[in-house]
């Protein structure tokens, strides 16, 4: 938790300041992982499915008894998966003309370079390791199983029995006990020395002379070198990796690229749409007000008109009146000068 | 006209022992068991969830479907507030209640979904996985309730009289609106962009680098609809309590977000195709998928697209009503598509998932509290009537 | 027509192509349905109920 605190204040500073709090790298840049980390190689042409390995995870991780005891060899008719009782299942596989008996394959967290499911948890429970690992966090999940969507390989498991504090349950890689400098559980166990535990750049230079050294024996692919972007546990067989169930068609693009575009479409939609919303709503408001003016321009028009009208016929007839009126008044004093007129030369005469 | 307003939800007592009040008793009675169930003995009691078969039916229905479901909200706000679409005034009121109830209903439901949803506000306040497109609906979600009950506000201010606040908050309204359209945008896509990180198990025609955009797109189709639905249903059972303005401008309504509905099914059904072109998905057609994707995009993309198209033309109301559910119906089957019939498609089917009775009656349960709420709101706030005391204000 | 592609250039060649001319076809018939849709039908304006 507080490494979290420190980050977001990291962030603030950095997006305050951009100072150089931050760790640097740009975009571009071709992320090769943390340099010197472990992982495990599986060598199933070496595997006879003992499930020794199932055993000794069981133990190491305090998980509880499972339904059939471990030595138990007719589980192995069935497929069957991890769950929240198992961190690793060994299954067996009929391969046909490429191995003369069936063929094993132990399964659990692949421990991806750039896992799916720390990319997918909203609360960050996953971290990938300097050591390799991708460890889970219980203390903060909040139980979404969006982690179990992303997973490419099927591996995170859940507790669904589990009423108040059900975890993700997976593989991880015996980080407690690589801390004490012990090799994880199920390698120790392996009486075939199927499972390699080593640096993962070194597990790829074994794998590769295996390979170069019996190219009869194996596929010449190191399955979890690319697949997802690489894993830190990896896989050669002798059959076709599909013949095993291991999906080939994953593709190498890192689980993080898949949403990077998406998520950096959210700055884009929150610079642009106010913009673009307000705009709109700037055109609609004038054109309302243009409607509104261009309405009440035209009743005033309408309105001056008739008061100029009105004006004009009153004018008019003011002035008619006006002229009747001085008419009237002419003629009234025409005749009353006429009749003066008349008076005088009555009296002159 | 003032005084039918004044009078109309105090007036109308309505009988407590409808069918409608007898129905939904039951159904919450049936769901507080399964609650109790849920909370004591976990996902695996109530569910069918195993660990190929994560996601649901709850977050198939409730969360995908209902967060398509309840765009009404923010394309109503947008079309009357931001686009000048005056003449749509009267649905903007319920499409915001029916928005805020939706969100409510899609979160509610989420505290059965998540093992332990007491730590919902985990991902804000105490450790944030900024790179999970989950966290980005998070918090668009959280945000977007807010704005919601912030546009949803000024009903219930009226209706307890504050007008000072109510005043306060009406100011706000452009802000709020593109805020939520913003926010909308945002989470509406994302809930498509979730499935980006599962290329491997979601099969190839439903996804493609575009789902944010198609879920984006297909939310207006879906809001437009659902306001086109919800008010022929609202109007069958609340004529009683609505204004002269809303009856009026109902069928106004109805052609207007008809012919937008058209419009958008039409450009949904081509960026869709677009999408296949760039995956070069063609020769996935034929097969049974393939054809499973063609009942969708012919049967509830293009048709209710002519559908909307002959309706507006014809001024064919009822037509559109019917194409408006028949829309909704295939966004429900769009979503169901992504989360349920074509998720985990590679496995065999004894490992897919189909729903137990249990999920499927807690959501039930879920949209019945929903529709409870809905009522007694519309029975008592402002909402398919003016507030006679406010008339002047909008 | 079964012939595989072996580079991405010859994806994007032959996915891209066929977009545009998608695209053409769209704005076509979006032209079309656009006049379909806003040409009146034979009853006018907003029924009342
Ligand atoms: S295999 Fe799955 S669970 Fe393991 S690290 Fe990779 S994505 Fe995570
Ligand atoms: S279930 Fe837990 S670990 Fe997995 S994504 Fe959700 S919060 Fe993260
Ligand atoms: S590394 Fe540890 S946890 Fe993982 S499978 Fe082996 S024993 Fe189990």
């Amino acid at each position: 938790m507080s490494t979290s605190r420190r980050k977001f204040l990291q962030w603030m500073v950095a997006a305050g300041a951009g100072s150089t709090v931050v760790k640097s790298a740009s975009a571009h840049e071709h992320f090769k992982g943390y340099p010197d980390s472990y992982g495990v190689l599986h060598d199933t042409t070496l595997c006879i499915g003992c499930r020794s390995c199932e055993k000794a995870c069981n133990e190491v991780n305090d998980l509880p008894a499972p339904d059939k005891p471990f030595d138990d060899t007719s589980v192995l008719e069935t497929k069957r998966r991890t769950d929240a009782k198992s961190y690793t299942v060994v299954n067996k596989y009929d391969v046909g003309e490429y191995a003369k008996g069936p063929v094993f394959r132990k399964f659990q967290c692949n421990h991806c370079l750039e896992p799916a499911c720390a990319s997918a948890c909203f609360v960050g429970a996953f971290t990938k390791t300097p050591e390799g690992a991708v460890s889970y966090d219980a203390s903060v999940c909040v139980g979404c199983r969006y982690c179990i969507i992303a997973c490419p390989f099927d591996v995170p498991t859940y507790e669904y029995d589990e009423a108040l504090t059900p975890r993700v349950m997976k593989c991880t890689l015996c980080e407690p006990r690589l801390k004490e400098g012990k090799l994880p559980g199920c390698v120790e166990a392996c009486p075939m020395e199927a499972l390699t535990f080593g640096k993962r750049e070194d597990l790829i230079t074994i794998a590769r002379e295996r390979i170069r050294k019996y190219p009869n024996r194996y596929i010449d692919h190191i399955y979890g070198e690319h697949e997802m972007g690489g894993t830190s546990w990896m896989y050669i067989t002798g059959a076709p990796f599909e013949k095993l169930d291991m999906r080939t068609d994953l593709g190498v693009t890192p689980a993080p690229e898949l949403t990077s575009g998406a998520l950096s479409l959210v700055p884009m939609v929150i610079g642009v749409w106010p913009v673009l919303l307000g705009g709109l709503y700037v055109i609609s408001k004038r054109k309302e007000r243009m409607a509104h003016d261009e309405k009440t321009s035209a009743v005033k028009e309408a309105i001056d008109q008739t008061q100029a009208d009105a004006d004009a016929k009153l004018k008019a007839a003011m002035e008619k009146a006006r002229k009747e009126k001085e008419t009237a008044v002419e003629k009234a004093v025409t005749k009353a000068l006429a009749d003066a007129e008349k008076e005088r030369g009555k009296e002159d005469k | 006209m003032t005084t039918e307003n004044t009078t109309a939800p105090v007036a109308i007592k309505r009988p407590l022992l409808t069918p409608f009040n007898v129905i939904a008793g039951i159904i919450i009675l049936i769901g507080l068991p399964l609650t109790y169930l849920r909370f004591t003995g976990g996902l695996g009691a109530v569910s069918n969830l195993d660990n190929n078969n994560p996601w649901g039916f709850w977050i198939g229905f409730d969360l995908l479907t209902g967060v398509a479901l309840a765009a009404g909200g923010y394309v109503t706000a947008a079309a009357v507030e931001l686009f000048g679409k005056k003449e749509y005034h009267s649905a903007v009121r319920p499409a915001i209640l029916t928005g805020f109830l939706g969100y409510s209903l899609v979160v509610f439901a989420l505290l059965y979904d998540v093992g332990r949803p007491w730590r919902l506000p985990y991902p804000f306040f105490v450790s944030q996985g900024v790179t999970s497109i989950m966290f980005e609906v998070g918090a668009c979600v959280a945000l977007y309730l807010t704005v919601l009950f912030l546009e949803f506000s000024p009903a219930a201010l009226e209706w307890l009289g504050a007008k000072k606040l109510r005043r306060v908050v009406v100011r706000l309204t452009i802000g709020l609106t593109i805020l939520g359209v913003v926010l909308s945008t945002l989470h509406q896509s994302s809930l498509g962009a979730m499935y980006l990180i599962a290329p491997s198990k979601l099969h190839p025609l439903w996804y493609s680098p575009y789902l944010p955009i198609f879920f984006f797109v297909s939310s207006i189709a879906a809001g437009l609809s659902m306001v086109i639905f919800e008010g022929s249903l609202s109007y069958r059972n609340f004529s009683d309590i609505m204004d002269e303005d809303h009856r009026k401008n109902r069928n106004r309504v109805v052609l207007g977000f008809g012919k937008a509905a058209s419009l958008v099914l039409a450009g949904y059904f081509a960026i869709k195709v677009f999408g296949v072109a760039l995956g070069n998905h063609w020769h996935l057609l034929s097969t049974p998928y393939g054809l499973w994707f063609l009942v969708e995009m012919i049967g509830f993309i293009l048709l209710p697209c002519f559908a909307y198209a002959i309706g507006v033309r014809d001024r064919n109301v009822k037509l559109i009503r019917w194409t408006a559910l028949w829309t909704v119906l295939g966004i429900v089957l769009n979503r169901l598509n992504i989360t349920l019939f074509t998720f985990n498609w590679q496995l065999p089917a004894d490992q897919r998932y189909s729903p137990h009775w249990m999920e499927i009656g807690i959501s039930v349960f879920v949209v019945t509290i929903g529709v409870v709420v809905f009522k007694f709101i519309v029975t008592h706030m402002p909402i398919f009537y003016e507030h006679p005391d406010y008339k002047e204000a909008h | 027509m079964t012939e595989s592609i072996h580079t991405l250039q010859e994806f994007m060649l032959q996915t891209k192509g066929i977009i545009y001319i998608l695209a053409i076809g769209y704005l076509i018939g979006f032209t079309c349905f656009w006049k379909f849709l806003h040409r009146r039908g034979n009853k006018e304006d907003v029924p009342a109920e």
